[in-house]
C-alpha cells in the first residue's frame, strides 16, 4: 500500500473504508536462504536492507511476540551521534545520515524530527570533555556546537543554572539530533521488507538452532523447524537466551531499564536534554507530555518492569535540572530489556557457526542505532565482510584488548 | 525488592550495590595454567562472559549502606523473587577459598 497526500483526501472522502493490513501474514516456508530471527527494529531493518539494498532474496524474519513490540517499542525515541570513540563514532553519524533520508527512502511517516540535543556541562573539567567530543564528532562528519551558559538560558530560561552544587556553564549541542516515532519506524520497515517479498512470521518463538557439521541448517521454531542458509540473530534483550541454543555465553547482562511521560503539557522543551550532573534526559512528545529517562535498575532482569528506586532516582535527577516540574504527574512508566555489554558498545559478527551471524548488545542505545545496525548487519549476512563503520564491533574485542569503552567504566555491565 | 540478610534480617536493596554472577568468586588461578595463552582464555571467560539465565540467578550484592558484608543472593531475574540468602564469605569456604 502507498500513502500519499491525496490518498488520505480520497479515503477521508470515502469513509476511511480503503485502507489494508500494511503487510501479509505469511505461513512459514519450509526454507529461507535468510532468517532474521526477532522482528523488532534491527531485524527488520536487516530483512529491509538485506532485500532492498543487497537485493537478496527468500528472506524471512521471525518474532515470537508481535511486530515492534519489544524495545523499539518501549524506548525515549532519541537519536543523535555524539560519540567519542573511533569504533563507535563512524557507524552512529552513518545511522544518523540514514536517520535523515528514511521517511523518503521507506515512504513512511516516521515523524523525524531533528530538533536537537544537548548534553549540559556543569564544571570546566565537564565542558573540557565535551570539548574533546564535540571536536571528535566534527572529525568524523558529524555537527557539533559548544554552547556557553547564555546561549543555553536563551534557549531554556527554566532551567537550574544558579544551583549551588551543579551550576549550569553551558552545553555541548548537536543540532542534527533529535526524535522519531518509535513505532513509526517499525513499521515503516516492516511494510517496506513485506513489500519486497520478505516473509514476516509473528508468534514464531526460536527455541532452537539446528546446525550439522558446524554450520547452520535452520532454526528450530514453536511453528516448526524451518530450514536456512543463513541465520542472523537480532533479539537484543534476549540475546543470551536465544544463543544459548548454541551453548554460546555472550559478553553481556541483561538489565531492565525504565523509562517514563508527564502528562500532557503546554510546549517547554523544544529538543531534547541530557543533564550532566545526575543520569537523566528529557524530550517532550509532539502530545506534550515529558517524556524522561535516568539509569537502568542494575540488577539482572528480564522482567520487563522496575523498582521503585530507580523511579525516585530519575525523579530527583528531574527536579534538580528543572524544579518548576515537581508540580507535574506522572502519566505511565515502563520498563525494557537491555543487553549490558562488557564495555557498553554492540556486536555486530559472526559467530564460530558458519552461517550463524548475531547483532546484539546495544545497551540502552540501540534505537538511534536502528537504521544502521539493519544496514551493517544485512551487510554481513550479504557479503560475509564487516560494513567499513562497524568493522569494531567484534565479539574477540574483549579477548584482543580492544574494548570500545565510552564511559571507561570497564568489565560492570551495570555502570555503562 | 527486599533482600534477607542472614545477620541484619530483610534489608531494602536500595542499601545494597549489585556486581552480578555469583561466578564471579571462582577466579582462575593464573599459576594452573599450562600456558599463558590458556591462562589469558580463561580469564577472558571469567571476566567477560556471563550465563545471563532468564529464571533462576545467583548473585553477588554488596551491603555498602549497612555491614559491608558480601552476599550470594538467589533471585529470580524473570519476577525478581529471592528465595535465598547467604553470606557470600560463607560459600566461597565452602568452595575451598581463603584457606
Amino acid at each position: 500500500m502507498r500513502y500519499s497526500g491525496f490518498r488520505v483526501i480520497a479515503e477521508a472522502l470515502t469513509g476511511h473504508k480503503g485502507w489494508k493490513p500494511a503487510w501479509r501474514d505469511p505461513e512459514p516456508q519450509a526454507s529461507y536462504d535468510y532468517i532474521i530471527v526477532g522482528g523488532g527494529g534491527h531485524g527488520l531493518a536487516t530483512a529491509y536492507y538485506l532485500a532492498k539494498e543487497f537485493k537478496q532474496a527468500r528472506i524471512a524474519v521471525l518474532e515470537k511476540g508481535y511486530l515492534g513490540g519489544g524495545n523499539v517499542g518501549r524506548n525515549t525515541t532519541i537519536i543523535r551521534s555524539n560519540y567519542l570513540l573511533d569504533g563507535n563514532e563512524p557507524f552512529y553519524e552513518f545511522s544518523l545520515k540514514l536517520w535523515e533520508g528514511l521517511e523518503q527512502d521507506f515512504n513512511y511517516n516516521a515523524m523525524v524530527s531533528q530538533r536537537g540535543i544537548i548534553n549540559l556541562y556543569h564544571t570546566d573539567a565537564q565542558r573540557d570533555a565535551y570539548t574533546r567530543r564535540g571536536n571528535a564528532m566534527i572529525l568524523h562528519g558529524a555537527d557539533a556546537e559548544l554552547l556557553n551558559r547564555d546561549q543555553v538560558r536563551a534557549m531554556y530560561p527554566f532551567l537550574n543554572f544558579d544551583n549551588a552544587r551543579f551550576p549550569i556553564k553551558g552545553a555541548l549541542m548537536q543540532r542534527r539530533g533529535g526524535t522519531v516515532r518509535h513505532d513509526a519506524v517499525a513499521w515503516g520497515y516492516a511494510r517496506g521488507a513485506d513489500q519486497r517479498g520478505v516473509d514476516l512470521i509473528q508468534n514464531c518463538e526460536v527455541i532452537g538452532i539446528r546446525t550439522e557439521g558446524g554450520r547452520v541448517t535452520g532454526v528450530e521454531t514453536t511453528r516448526g523447524f524451518i530450514g536456512a542458509k543463513k541465520v542472523g540473530v537480532a533479539v537484543a534483550g534476549s540475546s543470551s537466551k536465544v544463543m544459548s541454543h548454541v551453548n554460546m555465553r555472550l559478553p553481556m547482562e541483561s538489565h531492565v531499564l525504565q523509562a517514563f511521560v508527564s502528562e500532557g503539557l503546554k510546549p517547554l522543551i523544544d529538543g531534547v536534554m541530557t543533564y550532566g550532573a545526575g543520569h537523566f534526559y528529557v524530550s517532550q512528545s509532539d502530545k506534550g507530555g515529558l517524556v524522561f529517562g535516568g539509569d537502568i535498575d542494575g540488577y539482572n532482569s528480564y522482567a520487563q518492569r522496575g523498582n521503585m528506586p530507580v523511579v525516585e532516582d530519575v525523579a530527583e535527577g528531574g527536579m534538580s535540572l528543572m524544579p518548576m516540574i515537581g508540580r507535574a504527574r506522572l502519566l505511565r512508566s515502563w520498563g525494557g530489556i537491555m543487553d549490558m555489554s562488557m564495555d557498553g558498545s554492540p556486536i555486530i559478527d559472526r559467530t564460530h557457526i558458519d552461517g550463524l551471524y548475531f547483532n546484539g548488545g546495544w545497551c540502552y542505545g540501540g534505537f538511534k542505532a536502528t537504521p544502521a545496525s539493519g544496514w551493517c548487519f544485512a551487510h554481513l549476512l550479504a557479503t560475509d565482510k564487516p560494513h567499513p563503520t562497524a568493522t569494531a564491533y567484534r565479539f574477540d574485542r574483549f579477548r584482543k584488548g580492544l574494548m570500545i569503552d565510552e564511559k571507561g567504566q570497564g568489565a560492570q555491565p551495570n555502570l555503562h | 525488592m527486599i533482600i534477607n540478610h542472614p545477620l541484619l534480617g530483610p534489608r531494602d536493596a536500595q542499601e545494597f550495590t549489585y556486581l552480578g554472577d555469583a561466578a564471579l568468586i571462582d577466579r582462575p588461578d593464573a599459576l594452573s595454567f599450562p600456558s599463558t595463552e590458556a591462562a589469558l582464555d580463561a580469564f577472558h571467560d571469567y571476566l567477560y562472559l556471563r550465563d545471563n539465565p532468564a529464571g533462576e540467578h545467583r548473585e553477588l550484592w554488596f551491603h555498602e549502606q549497612g555491614d559491608r558484608s558480601w552476599l550470594v543472593v538467589t533471585r529470580n531475574t524473570v519476577t525478581h523473587e529471592i528465595t535465598k540468602v547467604e553470606l557470600a564469605r560463607d560459600v566461597a569456604r565452602a568452595k575451598g577459598r581463603s584457606k
